[in-house]
């Protein structure tokens, strides 16, 4: 029986005809109650059911997931991982995001292709140039790989930018990451799963929370679509459907939905093995290992819960992409599609005990979560687990709205990340 | 494209529409209104899945009005003039 995945193990297998393989994650039936229960199978939630296990040796788990696990924004995501955030908060937050991901394959013994392939934040005008340098220098000052490029620079890893005089959107320089890259983005998922499930969590699909058990104040567990599960620590991880549940649980949060949509090419030869994002366009481009070019642009700009791009945005992102590499115009779109986020006025994630004692919140990522999913599974675990902020997590309460403290990273997350 | 219903115009392009809120959350008033109360007003939104009244404008023409949707399907429910009055 394999399971252990190695170049040994592929070598063993395929002599003996690819017959030892298990299952990467088991699929039990729903126990009346256990010590933790986590509600949503995208990426921050198996995360959190692996670092539970893993780091706090939490093990008696389920992770509660209404379709099935990444089906979310993990699974439709542009698999942006970096860390070029503003304020020493995000820094924190992201750049223990970013670390983690550097060695996840190995310690979830999962290839999760991660690509350090650097992205570049262009800058269009001389004034964007100073506010890159801004950046750029509050980036080294917390620690974080962080370049200002000139226009030669952009024009060394991006080519086939439009680098003509009468361009829309000229270059002056960027902010370059060269830590930042991509990720297989069910890679990620499964292999949290896999990872959670040998170390005992029940990973649980179809199971739709409909309610919460509430007692004397407090959540004692979820009504579920395969009946009732108990649990004194609840983890709810569930991204644009957040306030759907919220409302079930007898609070409101700072949170509206929006459809956010992506795009993907038929697959080319090798052409762009860097992420390009022009704020001027709204538009961000990488290319997938497969060869397709993965195209991101900014929000539907309708609160929705349907889970479609619409024209309008699509029309934008297309037009702004042509005008950043109009050698793209020869290319067929092969698939678009959204996923619904879970949008915070400050554009940071929201990690606390929410208003009800014993639910716990990981949301708010909206439309940057992806690159976060280790550091949000790490600090709603450490929460569920000790009841308690670490100085991570802290200042990502719920109560900085009431305070006044908000992390407002609208700039440093840019359009869509 | 969606056509959006403005009151004053009729339907047009929803291009043409900016989303501007909850309709019915109206700004506290007075000196001695708790902390809670303003990051209430301010910040907590219903984000109904489903039938929501929301508050939009109509940049063509500039009227602002009540416009219920549903927001899973997109349907437009109604579409009502402010008429000066708070649409609570
Ligand atoms: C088009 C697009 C592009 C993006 N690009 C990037 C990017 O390049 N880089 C980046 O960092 N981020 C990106 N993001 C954002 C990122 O995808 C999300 O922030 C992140 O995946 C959120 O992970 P999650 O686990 O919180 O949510 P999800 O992966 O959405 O998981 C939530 C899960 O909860 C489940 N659920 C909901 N309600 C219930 C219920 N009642 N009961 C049980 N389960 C329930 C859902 O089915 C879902 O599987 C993008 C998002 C989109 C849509
Ligand atoms: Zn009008």
């Amino acid at each position: 029986m394999t399971r252990r995945y190695s170049a040994l193990s592929l070598f063993k297998e395929g002599l003996a005809g690819q017959t030892g393989w298990k299952q990467a994650w088991r699929s039990p039936e729903p126990k009346p109650s256990y010590d933790a229960i986590v509600i949503g199978g995208g990426g921050h939630g198996l995360a959190t059911a692996y670092y539970l296990a893993k780091n706090h040796g939490i093990a008696r788990v389920a992770v509660l997931e209404k379709g099935w696990i990444g089906g979310g924004n993990t699974g439709r995501n542009t698999t942006v991982v970096r860390s070029n955030y503003y304020y020493p908060e995000s820094v924190e937050l992201y750049g223990l995001a970013h670390r983690l991901y550097e060695g996840l394959s190995k310690d979830l013994n999962y290839n999760v292709m991660l690509s350090q392939r650097g992205m570049v934040n262009l800058c269009h005008s001389t004034a964007e140039m100073e506010v890159g340098a801004r950046t750029v220098n509050a980036m080294q000052i917390n620690g974080i790989d962080a370049e200002l490029f000139s226009p030669e620079d952009v024009r060394r890893v991006a080519p086939i930018y439009n680098f003509s005089p009468d361009a829309r959107f000229p270059v002056f320089g960027g902010i370059w990451q060269g830590r930042a890259g991509t990720a297989r983005h069910d890679a990620v998922a499964w292999g949290y799963a896999r990872a959670a499930s040998r170390l005992g969590v029940d990973i649980i699909q179809n199971c739709e929370i409909t309610d919460f058990v509430i007692e004397g104040g407090r959540c004692r567990g979820v009504q579920t679509t395969r009946g009732a599960i108990r649990a004194d620590r609840i983890g709810m991880a569930v991204a644009g459907h957040s306030s759907v549940l919220a409302a079930k649980a007898g609070f409101r949060l700072p949170i509206n939905s929006y459809a956010l949509q992506a795009c993907v090419s038929e697959p080319v030869k090798p052409i762009l093995d860097t992420v390009v994002l022009s704020p001027g366009t709204g538009v961000y481009v990488s290319q997938s290992d497969k060869g397709e070019i993965v195209i991101g642009g900014g929000l539907d700009r309708i609160p929705s819960y349907a889970q479609r791009g619409n024209l309008p945005t699509l029309e934008t992102v297309i037009a702004g992409l042509l005008e950043m590499f109009p050698i793209f115009g020869q290319l067929k779109l092969m698939r678009q599609w959204a996923g619904i986020v879970d949008v915070v006025p400050d554009s940071s994630p929201i990690i606390g005990e929410s208003p009800l004692p014993n639910l716990f919140l990981n949301c708010g990522w909206g439309t940057g979560g992806f690159k976060a999913i280790p550091a949000g599974g790490t600090l709603l675990a450490n929460l569920l687990a000790t009841g308690r902020h670490n100085d991570i997590s802290r200042p990502f309460d719920l109560d900085r709205f009431a305070s006044g403290r908000l992390i407002d990273e609208a700039a440093g997350s840019g359009i869509a990340h | 494209m969606q056509l959006f219903p403005c009151p004053f115009c009729g339907p047009r392009d929803e291009t043409e529409f900016h989303y501007g809120g909850d309709a019915g959350n109206v700004r506290p008033d007075g000196a001695d209104v708790p902390i809670e109360r303003w990051a209430d007003y301010l910040y907590l939104r219903g984000n109904p899945k489903g039938t929501a009244r929301e508050i939009w404008v109509h940049m063509s023409c500039g009227e602002f009005f009540v416009m219920e949707r549903d927001t899973v399907k997109h349907e437009v429910l109604s579409s009502t003039a402010l008429g000066g009055e708070h649409a609570a």
